[in-house]
């Protein structure tokens, strides 16, 4: 009698053991499979900075380079573009990026390294979308007191001419600024902040 | 040997074929699997118009299996490639059009059978015990369905597409902490790309359809352990005639395979009516955009779902964010779908059917289809759709507020459901089926 509860403790235990390395041996195994889903290295190369020339911008123009697929608007922006920034302190619901969505150096009053050029990556922060641009002279579509900026098409979102969003949309951060650096000063490399990498 | 002693299979009206039978029939359990499963399962004789859904949804689950597997002999899985070998199916493989038109009818045609045959469910009580689990598995088949028609919809390569998938899985960046690297990993770039495209097409055509097959044979054998539910929420079992037939039952075969045959008649006038004359369906099944290729850099000016996800996106865009983070949308959108599953254990109902609910079931139910169908056009429209309040709302969209309290009222059907069903005034269930 206790020689068969014995043996059933130690068939458990083995049962036990087996479950156990099992377990560990099918998890193991799951990991290439795993990591086949992520970039692959010609994906990482595909992300890889890009270049933008930004000599031919006239003010107030914007220009859209792509990086990583993703759209990158760079603005030259005019002295009233800017004043118009300035004045919507309380109008956007994160007036001093305290969000990190910029990197360290873009992290003014302008979001940017130069206050005239804006760099920013026109995804909208909600949802991906990538938001139109609506001029100061949009004022039938987007009411009388828009001074300029962006709308997201697919959910409503506004932003001003530094990216930053107004209160109330359905976005929640401001617009992404990229890692950049100007390589001269009319040239700008986007997604490096570390000079000739 | 257990083989021999079965007896030999008779009645064909052919020799050879009782020979051949008798021969499979020790070798194989066709004889056991075809009473057990057809001429001998007993369902209830008071089906009605509503139990024709279950059966119809399997035979669109065989139209989409079939015209899958011939749209992947000429489709092309490759960013590159994929838009334009869907336009060439539908000019230049000959019934090429027609295959499409069909699989892309079929994704709409199953969420309508869907949704038709859990309404059923709802109306019936057919999740109550001893029925909770075959409610599961059907919950699980839901969402199967909805990630095979999400990784469905990226194929195509179009606008839509493309979008429509960034949305959706961007709904993932929003996970605390792991977000963005989740929804890398599941693009496998910093985009949709390419490496999505593949992996959604290994997952569409082969790994869910697998789940898929494997759900429903689970959720037929757990019906047919327990027995079919019916219109009066009331067991057959409980009643057998001296050979343990439920004497309220009928066999499945031939009564009710007749009966499903007349609605698949009907299904299919339908059905082809549409794959010939109205494919698109107003931009419902297949929307316009989806006609431009994909653009990276170039978003729709607007971006709604196709419909059967519709009621769940207008959660998500209706809960506002929290603490600068959208995740409370995506929780939303999510429970709401989830809670499904809780639906045997919400419901303290003394009777199963709405024939004998009282007034608090019946309202509620009301309530909750009513606001799911304003949802679900909600979902499909700008959120400008209907205007703004004035000032004294702080301008707000009208259509927001419409999507907000929409929203709270499909919640408290699910919260409030414990409650109401139990104080609900409910009639005696009779004895015996009516007919």
């Amino acid at each position: 009698m206790s020689d068969d509860k014995q043996l059933n403790k130690t068939r458990r235990n083995l049962v036990i053991a087996t479950c156990v390395a099992g377990g560990a041996a099918s998890a193991a195994a799951a990991v290439p499979f795993a990591a086949s889903w992520l970039p692959s290295e010609r994906a990482k190369a595909g992300g890889a900075p890009v270049e933008a020339d930004i000599s031919k911008l006239e003010p107030g123009q914007i220009m859209t380079v792509e990086w990583r697929s993703k759209p990158v608007w760079i603005i030259r922006r005019t002295k009233e573009m800017l004043d118009s920034i300035s004045s919507l302190e309380s109008k956007v619901s994160d007036p001093g990026s305290d969000v990190p969505m910029q990197p360290e150096y873009a992290k003014n009053e302008f979001r940017s390294i130069k206050p005239e050029v804006l760099v920013l990556v026109g995804i909208c922060s909600h949802l991906g979308c990538s938001p139109q641009s609506k001029p100061a002279d949009a004022k039938t579509e987007m009411g009388a007191d828009w001074v300029g900026g962006f709308l997201c098409p697919c959910h409503g979102s506004k932003f001003d001419l530094a990216g930053r969003v107004y209160k109330g949309a359905p976005a929640p951060v401001n617009l992404e600024v990229p890692k950049y650096t100007y390589l001269s000063d009319t040239r700008i490399l986007i997604g490096d902040d570390k000079k000739g990498a | 040997m257990a083989a021999a002693e079965k007896p030999p299979v008779t009645g064909t009206g052919s020799i050879a074929l009782d020979g051949l039978l008798t021969w499979v029939d020790q070798r194989f359990p066709l004889i056991s699997t075809w009473k057990a499963h057809l001429a001998e399962y007993y369902a209830p004789k008071n089906f009605n118009f509503w139990y024709y859904f279950g059966s119809l949804a399997m035979l669109v689950l065989v139209i989409q299996i079939v015209t899958g597997i011939f749209l992947t002999m000429n489709y092309k899985p490759d960013a590159n490639l994929a838009f334009a070998s869907v336009e060439y199916i539908m000019r230049e493989v000959p019934g090429g059009w027609i295959i499409r038109y069909m699989h892309s009818t079929g994704a709409s045609a199953f969420f309508i059978c869907i949704y038709l045959h859990m309404f059923r469910a709802m109306l019936y009580g057919s999740y109550r015990s001893p029925r909770e689990l075959m409610w599961i598995f059907g919950v699980v088949i839901y969402l199967c369905l909805m990630a095979e028609a999400f990784f469905g919809y990226l194929l195509p390569w179009g606008q839509m597409s493309y979008w429509g998938a960034q949305v959706i899985i961007n709904l993932f960046s929003a996970v605390p902490f792991i977000g963005p690297d989740l929804s890398l990993w599941i693009r496998g770039d910093y985009v949709i790309s390419d490496a999505t495209l593949n992996r959604f097409f290994a997952l569409h055509v082969i790994a869910i359809p697998l789940l898929l097959l494997g759900l429903v044979m689970a959720h037929l054998l757990a019906l047919h352990e327990v027995g079919s539910n019916n219109p009066d929420g009331i067991e057959i079992k409980k009643h057998k005639d001296a050979n343990g037939v439920p004497l309220d039952g009928i066999a499945f075969h031939p009564y009710y395979t007749v009966k499903d045959i007349l609605g698949v008649v009907v299904f299919m006038i339908v059905f082809v009516m549409i794959v010939f004359f109205a494919p698109e369906m107003g931009g419902y099944f297949l929307e316009y955009n989806n006609f431009v290729p994909a653009d990276p850099l170039q978003t729709p000016a607007h971006i709604a779902p196709v419909w059967y996800f519709t009621p769940y996106y207008s959660i998500l865009r209706a809960v506002p964010p929290l603490f600068n983070s959208q995740f409370p949308g995506v929780v939303a959108m999510g429970v709401s779908v989830m809670v499904l599953f809780l639906l045997p254990w919400l419901d303290r109902g003394a009777v199963k059917s709405i024939r004998y609910r009282g007034m608090h079931y019946k309202t509620a139910l009301t309530a909750f289809v009513i606001v799911f169908l304003i949802l679900g056009y909600l979902g499909t429209e700008p959120i400008t759709v209907w205007g703004q309040f004035g000032p004294w709302l702080d301008n707000a969209d009208r259509a927001t507020v419409a999507a907000r309290v929409c929203t709270l009222i499909y919640f408290l059907f699910f919260l409030l459901m414990p409650w109401y069903t139990k104080v609900d005034k409910t009639r005696p269930e009779p004895e015996r089926v009516t007919p």
